[in-house]
């Protein structure tokens, strides 16, 4: 079914162009009736089985030095994100602070991968991160809702990349997507990607809005074409935000467009994702459905504000052989 | 008879096997003798060989597809249909079965009216058995879940020996109303009713080869049928009392694990109401899951 | 596949102190065994007969741990006089209590079952493990609470026969049951056969597998413990000798039997021309039928599950793909690469998707069986790994290339070896699939729901998954068509081989 799309055998990085490596959606998304042509070819999901490899992989016990080396990874792929209307300077420097420190009293504790602000706050915890190497993704084109003219989001994306993020989450037009305007969600985050520049694009479909997972693989392959870097699940604002199935139908989709066209795109569940116990399972669906190489925060990271402080209590249990508390974990 | 010379000569019939909705002679080209319970000869009938048997046996495997896929409301119509044409030949089912039987007119007339009844009954039964003998199954988990009788294939039917009309309905309906195929092997001494009653499927709308008529002994026919591989279930009800050649059968049967209907001690009480168990005996339970998701 | 290097044996740690480099970002997963220390193996086991264990007549044998080869108890054998006091104390049982019973008291007691069952769920399913062979995941997640569950289902119809549907609306027990159950589910199958005929009002003897008695053992504590009345449940052990004895035993009236076709014939023959009622549960070579249209990857999980669930030694596995040729490369593929990451070895580490095969005798078969598919042509894969040094193993195995002229397409080979047929259009699809002496079970996998009701209902087969595979519940009714058995063990249908 995906066989009669040229395929490389390279993983190019993620900044690479949509364009030009060797494979060509052009016959697919140049109108309406191809895309939903190619959209409804792809292979159905059974919701039960699908599901049920969910729970399966979620037994996994992972245990001892897998913990250990799961817990640091965790750690590395967090964007620790605040995004509330209350936010302020202060909260999010002290987030930065947190993101690069996150525990102050163990140096061997990595950094996280990013912090996850709105745009007016880029400049701010861009400041504090400095050269830390921890990124600043701004959430971005009238999130969480995407209600908004075209010209306006690419104003909020450009706004937020000259104020100096290395990484935008735009939400889909989720309207646009459930009325089967494909094209226009599709040339939405053409545009977007334009206006990143150099930042790289992370798209949000708001699953819990589309609903079934035959839209999750539907808007996975829609956003891959369109040439964003990774395919993320949720706002946070929305219920159910990720869910450990339906980001395992974003690790198919993007193993299978690896498999199709030679690119790699990464995934990101976002929102409710609390505990330690919790982010391990996803590892483990990362490991077995898409593989080894998935296994990187250049490839995969965890939207989160309140797991890294359950890894953090994690990681000390392991180190000092007793359970901690909360009370010796900032809050920030 | 009167054989006054003005008197007319009767043309008699030749009684003849029904296999595929044909009616051939014996392969072997024997027949045998039979008598009224006087002991007068009443007429040859064909003797059927075990080549008879594989013949029928073909004969009813094609059917089956057909037949099984027929909707139960056509199988239920076709049965009725028998009953009709039963009913229209109701004097010579009288003449066959008081000659067969040594009945009196009066309880041949009974004996005739209970099988053409109890045949509208069990042509009732078509789309019916299955919602009395299968259900959903409230499985644990996001499945949808349905059993649901299905028949079981070839069935060889060894029919009563006494009662040659209406044990023969109680044996032959239960096993094709469901969609089964049979291939039925009639009371040896007293096999015309049977021969006639072919008659009338033949000109009642089933299909050939749905029921497969075949005169002769079961004792020398049954082996043959159930050792047979392609017979799915065998029916031993005509070899009621014999329980060595019943227990060989059932032995026989094992090879390729036919469903088996035990013969009772001794013929029943034929006017009784049989229940669903000679219709379950040849059916199969089939359960689909199917998940429930969007 | 990925195989565990403390495979089987290790002894049961649960921390363990390495210091691994963790630099790469390869996520190796490390052992995560089950405690072994929940269940006390004896070093000698004798015949649970009348509510107590006594000593068999027979030679004992032994019962060994398949991952390891390691001897795990002596196990008493019972000989023909061992099994006659069995038989009579269930008609003792039979006719002083259990038949004079009313259902609702039939009912608690084999609630009390369920309840016990569930209480010592851990301790059931570590020894089912090591004496099976199975992984504890599957033991703990599928077996056990299934075994409980059958027991809370059929306790439930003790004082509901009436609305059954059988016996004419007064059914009645058929007497003392004579039970002999495979080394595949040990206590799954004990289970489908002691809690239905309990429930019905019958006693039961019964002999489970020679290679896999202890969970069965373990299970007449339970009956104890829920002070179930002596001699309604008997556990006789031994090999092929008891079990013929327990059928031709004159004093039984049902005989129950899950296992090889051969025995079920030699079964059927052996209870000819008496009253004695029987239910049979046989092998099978389910066709597992994906067209070009199916959820793929669900697909692929439903022939993994098929035909590697439980080492493949499941007498409904898939054990027989028959994929559309449009899509069987590609299925292929990715088939090959899930095969790749199931992880074969300790059947206690939590995270073990194949287990060991249960027997020597039995992995002897699949080589042979394998062999024959080498030399008649088709072409063998499995994912690269190493096996266990001890112990019996089979590595997970598909053959392509294989048509239905080949024995691995004919036999049953009740081990993890998968044959790959293709097709053409639905009805060489479903000619295929019929093509065979079994029926017990099978597969179709399509997002057409019209196509899934045809197919469903032309396949003469007992159970049919359609879009999922190897799905089993108390309610649900199980058995095959043709020489895959008799009668069907499960949900109401269940009653019938144990009422009159």
């Amino acid at each position: 079914m995906l066989g009669r799309m040229a395929s490389s055998p390279t993983t190019d990085a993620p900044s690479a162009g949509a364009r030009g490596q060797g494979w060509d959606f052009s016959d697919v998304t140049h109108s309406d009736a191809t895309l939903r042509r190619f959209l409804h070819g792809l292979p159905g999901v059974d919701q039960v089985g699908a599901d049920a490899r969910a729970a399966a992989l979620g037994t996994r016990s992972i245990k001892t030095t897998a913990k250990a080396f799961a817990i640091d990874l965790a750690i590395r792929m967090v964007d620790l994100t605040t995004l509330e209307g209350a936010d302020t300077a202060g909260k999010v420097r002290a987030l930065a602070s947190k993101a690069m420190r996150p525990d102050p009293s163990d140096p061997t504790c990595p950094a996280t991968a990013a912090v996850c602000v709105y745009p007016d706050m880029v400049a701010t915890a861009r400041q504090t991160l400095g050269t830390s190497g921890v990124h600043v993704a701004a959430v971005a084109t009238a999130f969480p809702s995407g209600r908004a003219a075209l010209d306006i989001k690419l104003a909020d994306t450009r706004d937020a990349v000259e104020a100096g993020a290395d990484e935008i989450d735009m939400v889909i037009d989720r309207g646009a997507f459930l009325s089967g305007r494909y094209l226009q969600v599709f040339e939405e985050i053409v545009a977007v990607r334009e206006a990143c520049g150099g930042a790289h694009l992370k798209v949000i479909f708001e699953t819990g809005e589309l609903q079934t997972y035959d839209n999750v693989r539907r808007a996975s392959w829609l956003a891959m074409m369109a040439g964003g870097h990774f395919i993320k699940t949720s706002t946070g604002k929305v219920q159910p935000a990720a869910t450990l199935p339906v980001t395992m139908i974003m690790l198919e989709a993007v193993r299978d467009f690896r498999e199709a066209t030679g690119r790699m795109v990464g995934v990101k569940p976002a929102g409710g994702i609390r505990s330690s116990k919790d982010a391990i399972k996803y590892l483990v669906v990362v490991n077995e459905v898409a593989g080894n190489d998935w296994l990187d925060p250049d490839w995969f990271r965890f939207g989160a504000s309140t797991l890294l402080n359950d890894l953090l209590m994690q990681r000390t249990k392991m180190r000092t052989g007793r359970y901690s508390g909360p009370d010796y974990f900032t809050l920030d | 008879m009167n054989a006054a010379p003005s008197a007319r000569i009767d043309v008699r019939k030749t009684y003849k096997l029904y296999i595929g909705g044909a009616f051939p002679r014996s392969e072997s080209g024997h027949s045998y003798a039979v008598h009224d319970t006087k002991g007068a000869f009443v007429a040859n009938a064909a003797l059927a060989s075990r080549k008879d048997a594989r013949d029928a046996v073909t004969a009813a495997r094609k059917a089956f597809p057909g037949w099984s896929g027929r909707t139960a409301y056509n199988r239920a119509q076709i049965l009725y249909r028998v009953a009709e044409v039963m009913e229209d030949r109701r004097p010579q089912f009288l003449e066959a079965v008081r000659q067969s039987e040594g009945l009196s007119a009066a309880r041949a007339e009974k004996a005739v009216d209970e099988a053409i009844d109890r045949l509208v009954w069990y042509a009732g039964w078509a789309d019916k058995i299955t919602q009395v003998v299968g259900n959903a199954n409230p499985v644990a988990g996001p499945f949808f879940n349905l059993s649901t009788a299905e028949p079981t294939g070839v069935v060889a039917v060894l029919a009563p020996q006494t009662s040659s009309l209406l044990g023969l309905i109680h044996v032959v309906a239960p096993a094709v109303v469901t969609g089964n195929t049979a291939v039925v092997v009639s009371s040896y001494e007293r096999p015309l009713p049977a021969v006639t009653f072919a008659e009338v499927l033949a000109t009642s709308d089933v299909p050939g080869g749905v029921v497969n008529i075949l005169t002769g002994s079961a004792a020398t026919i049954g082996p043959w049928l159930a050792s047979h591989m392609d017979v799915n279930g065998i029916d031993l009800t005509g070899i009621a009392g014999d329980t060595d050649l019943a227990t060989a059968l059932e032995v026989a049967a094992a090879d390729n694990l036919k469903r088996v209907r035990r013969p009772p001690t001794a013929e029943p009480d034929w006017t009784l109401d049989p229940g669903t168990g000679p219709m379950t005996a040849f059916l199969e339970t089939k359960t689909v899951w199917h998940p429930i998701g969007v | 596949m990925v195989t565990d290097k403390n495979a089987a044996g290790t002894a049961a740690t649960t921390e363990e102190t390495g210091d691994h480099e963790m630099k790469s970002n390869v996520f190796t997963y490390a052992p995560a065994p089950e405690s072994r220390s929940i269940v006390d193996i004896k070093a000698s086991y004798g015949l649970f007969v009348n509510g107590e264990f006594v000593d068999g007549a027979g030679k004992a044998f032994k019962t060994i741990n398949p991952a390891t080869e390691e001897v795990l108890a002596e196990v008493a054998e019972a000989d023909e006089a061992d099994v006659d006091r069995a038989v009579k104390a269930a008609r003792r049982a039979y006719d002083r209590v259990w038949s004079k019973l009313s259902g609702r008291e039939r009912a608690k007691y084999l609630y009390r079952i369920a309840r016990i069952i569930q209480e010592r769920s851990r301790e059931l399913a570590v020894l089912e493990s090591i004496d099976n062979g199975k992984p504890i995941k599957e033991s703990r997640d599928v077996d056990v609470p299934i075994v409980a569950a059958h027991f809370f289902y059929y306790a439930g119809w003790a004082d509901k026969l009436e609305y059954s549907g059988y016996g004419g609306g007064n059914p009645q027990p058929l007497g003392v049951a004579g039970q002999i159950i495979p080394w595949n589910f040990p206590l799954l199958m004990l289970a489908w056969k002691i809690a239905p005929a309990l429930a019905c009002g019958n006693t039961v003897v019964l002999k489970p597998a020679e290679t896999t008695p202890l969970t069965a053992l373990l299970f007449a504590e339970i009956c104890q413990q829920a002070d179930l009345p002596p001699g309604v449940v008997n556990i006789i052990t031994g090999a092929g000798e008891t079990g013929r004895a327990l059928v031709s035993h004159p004093d039984v009236d049902k005989v129950a039997f899950t296992g090889s076709t051969d025995v079920g014939k030699a079964i059927a023959r052996a209870v000819a021309g008496t009253e004695k009622k029987m239910t049979l549960e046989l092998g099978g070579k389910a066709a597992n039928i994906v067209f070009d249209d199916a959820p793929i990857d669900q697909a692929v999980e439903g022939i993994v599950d098929g035909i590697f669930f439980n080492q493949g030694h499941v007498c409904c596995a898939g054990s027989r793909l028959l994929v559309q040729e449009s899509v069987a490369d590609e299925l292929l593929e990715r088939l090959k690469r899930r095969m790749a990451t199931l992880r074969v070895g300790d059947p206690l580490d939590k995270n073990t998707d194949i287990g060991a095969i249960n027997s020597a005798e039995q992995l002897e078969r699949i080589r042979e069986l394998s062999a024959v598919g080498d030399a008649e042509g088709a072409e063998r894969w499995s994912p690269p790994g190493d096996l266990p040094q001890h112990g019996f193993w089979f590595p997970p195995t598909i053959f392509t290339g294989v048509s239905q002229a080949h024995r691995i397409a004919r036999e049953e080979i009740f081990g993890p070896v998968l044959s790959v047929l293709t097709f053409r259009t639905p009805a060489e699809a479903v000619e295929k699939a019929n093509n065979t002496p079994y029926g017990l079970s099978a597969g179709v996998w399509t997002d057409k729901g019209s196509r899934i009701l045809k197919i469903a209902n032309e396949l003469r087969a007992g159970v049919v998954w359609a879009n999922t595979f190897n799905k089993f519940d108390p309610t649900s009714p199980f058995g095959g068509y043709k020489e895959s058995g008799h009668g069907r063990e499960g949900g109401r249908h269940g009653l019938e081989g144990y009422l009159k």
